[in-house]
């Protein structure tokens, strides 16, 4: 795999103002991504996992500038993307694509699926006008749709097809990062696996790199490369999928893996329960943003905001946020 | 290549049957399935074909006055009867007609105009620029219809100009708040921010995406409030300060026919009647189109 890095997020803040009181001032601020930095490297694909508003969805349409970020550096194919002004940007988006959770919602209900691949190219102007008539069906047969369905509209087809659709508009314009929000969490599971496998499809195809938004850990395991676990607005554990699910290294990244249902009722594995809920992003805990839940929390996890470390025990490249990676690997 | 030559073809074939009608289609068959609004269309139409061929249809001016049969009830020579100027009011219905639905077909549509052009842009780009326009919707929605109209022609001068645009005024508020509430509930859908992905622009997405997907709550409540318009423009002209005489403006006959209410009924009875029968027409077919164009109504 080539180790050039395509996108570089430095330092990324996503803080949302909670406006308050008669003159509606800003009283809060909802810290949904706080401080994270990672890289993707070209042609893979990288993972962030993790529950119900830690910050996953944000990050993907902070990079998209979707939502302007508080904070940070966004460097896509060296260029900074928050410095670009509107219209630099406006042209910039070509190279970056994104498919969404929702297929009854992604697409306009009063469009028809060649208007919506022909729009997405005359927008980039990807493609001549005479040409993207024929560019549309190509891309139709390319994400396994058929030449003839051209003229008909969203509600004609299904789930699974409209996901598709979604696809072949963000193909349309030849990006180099697709960013897959929730992409497959809508579909029922075996529309998933044939999504799954027609994103893996495309990406040797046409040299893509995804950064694909998940929260089902076996979804996960099928397509990523590498894989960043975030926790309230923060990543905890970044690695390698093998040294992910071999070796998890954070607690919540265990209790994470721990609740993958096993086929087998035999096997008896260790479940780590993890209590209460998550804590409120308007204000996080001190210190290490797991401790109120974390079964080996001490007084440093209090006050001490852990770093990512890469240990002795770890491969390269992973890396963990927690201040008791040796004692807990030492008592198993 | 030969498979592929009959694919192309088939797709030409496909390409022929416009979608458009199709959909045109659709909502012509939930809307005769509502019995109601069938009524309420077909009524309208008549109204519109009476008010446009009507009056090449009379031999009869309007404004002929003919004293000798002044104040008759209505007879096989006059239809509706006569005023106290012995004018012929079947005559003068027919031209009435046009003239009130002109203004409230006017009136909706220049007002409707407007209130879809603020409630887009206020509920778009939302901040302090909908703070503000909301806020001065709010102080126009706080008077009454008629009493603002009034208030409006009153500075200007009674005409019919004056009276379109006091309508159209007291219009905008109504449409700009169902237009900012369905672009609210439009901008936050996924499809927005995937053309916002693709580099689209504000323009590109107002028009193209947001605007034809509220069209269904605009098209009805223009339907609802041309019943509106028409009943204040008679208002206005009822109080005189519309339509000025003689004018057979149907708010003016209902006027004329005011002082003889107990002597000949019938005066102020027939242009009642056709104001009444409009408003009818115009609610009844709303309510019809909104069933029709609910989506929710359209699953099952």
């Amino acid at each position: 795999m080539s180790q050039k890095e395509l996108l570089k997020v430095n330092n990324l803040k996503q803080h949302f103002p909670i406006k308050g009181g008669i003159l509606g001032r800003t009283v809060n601020h909802v810290k949904a991504v706080d401080d994270v930095t990672f890289d993707i490297y070209e042609g893979e694909t990288l993972s962030v996992v993790g529950e119900s508003g830690c910050g996953k969805s944000t990050t993907g349409r902070a990079i998209l500038r979707l939502d302007e970020p508080t904070d940070g550096s966004i460097e896509f194919d060296g260029v900074d993307l928050l410095s670009l002004s509107r219209r630099d940007m406006r042209k910039k988006r070509k190279d970056l694509q994104v498919i969404f959770q929702d297929p009854y919602a992604s697409l306009n209900p009063r469009q028809t699926v060649g208007k919506i691949l022909t729009e997405a190219m005359a927008i980039q102007n990807a493609v001549p006008k005479e040409k993207r008539r024929e560019r549309a069906i190509e891309l139709l047969e390319t994400v396994g749709l058929n030449a003839d369905q051209i003229d008909r509209y969203p509600h004609e087809f299904s789930g699974g097809q409209r996901q598709r659709i979604g696809i072949a508009r963000a193909l349309s314009v030849d990006p180099k990062l697709i960013i897959c929000d929730e992409a497959v969490s809508a579909l029922d599971v075996s529309v998933q696996a044939q999504v799954l496998n027609l994103l893996k499809k495309l990406q040797r195809e046409f040299n893509l790199t995804f950064l694909f938004i998940a929260h089902d850990l076996g979804v996960v395991r099928h397509i990523s490369d590498r894989i960043i676990v975030m926790y309230l607005g923060k990543i905890v554990e970044i690695a390698d999928k093998k040294s992910l699910f071999d070796n998890p290294q954070h607690p919540y990244t265990k209790a994470l893996l721990s609740s993958i249902p096993t086929p087998d009722p035999e096997v008896k594995k260790e479940r780590i329960i993890l209590k209460g809920d998550v804590p409120s992003p308007i204000n996080p805990p001190q210190g290490c943003r797991f401790h109120t839940r974390c079964p080996f929390a001490t007084d440093i996890c209090r006050q001490e905001v852990p770093e990512l470390r890469n240990l002795d025990n770890m491969k390269e490249g992973h890396r963990a946020a927690c201040h008791h990676i040796e004692k807990i690997a030492a008592e198993h | 290549m030969n498979s592929n030559q009959i694919d192309q073809a088939n797709i030409k074939i496909k390409k022929a049957e416009s979608p458009w009608k199709r959909s045109l289609k659709d909502f012509y068959k939930k809307l005769v399935k509502n019995k109601s609004a069938l009524v309420g269309g077909y009524l309208i139409l008549i109204l519109i074909i009476i008010a446009i061929i009507g009056p090449y249809l009379t031999s009869i001016d309007p404004d002929h006055t003919e004293y000798s049969v002044k104040l008759q009830g209505p007879s096989g020579e006059h239809w509706f009867g006569t005023d106290h100027h012995g004018r012929d009011i079947f005559t003068r219905v027919i031209h009435g007609l046009g003239i009130t639905m002109f203004i409230g077909f006017t009136a909706t549509i220049l007002g409707s105009l407007a209130g879809v052009i603020i409630g887009i842009i206020s509920g778009y780009y939302g901040g302090k620029i909908d703070s503000v326009i909301m806020r001065l919707m709010d102080i126009l929605l706080a008077f009454p219809g008629i009493l603002l109209a009034l208030a409006l022609v009153s500075i200007l001068e009674p005409s019919r100009a004056n009276v379109i645009y006091a309508i159209s005024i007291f219009a905008i508020p109504t449409f700009a708040r169902i237009v900012r509430g369905s672009t609210l509930a439009t901008k936050n859908l996924e499809y927005i921010d995937a053309m916002k992905a693709l580099g689209a622009s504000d323009l590109r997405i107002i028009s193209k995406h947001i605007f034809p997907n509220i069209l269904s709550p605009i098209i009805v409540q223009m339907s609802l409030f041309i019943a509106n318009a028409v009943l204040t423009a008679s208002g206005l002209s009822f109080l005189g300060m519309g339509e000025q005489p003689p004018s057979p403006e149907l708010g003016a006959l209902l006027s004329d026919g005011r002082d003889f209410m107990w002597e000949a009924g019938h005066i102020a009875l027939f242009p009642g009647l056709v104001i009444m029968l409009i408003v009818l027409a115009f609610n009844v077919f709303g309510d019809g189109l909104r069933d029709a164009l609910d989506p929710k109504m359209n699953k099952k």
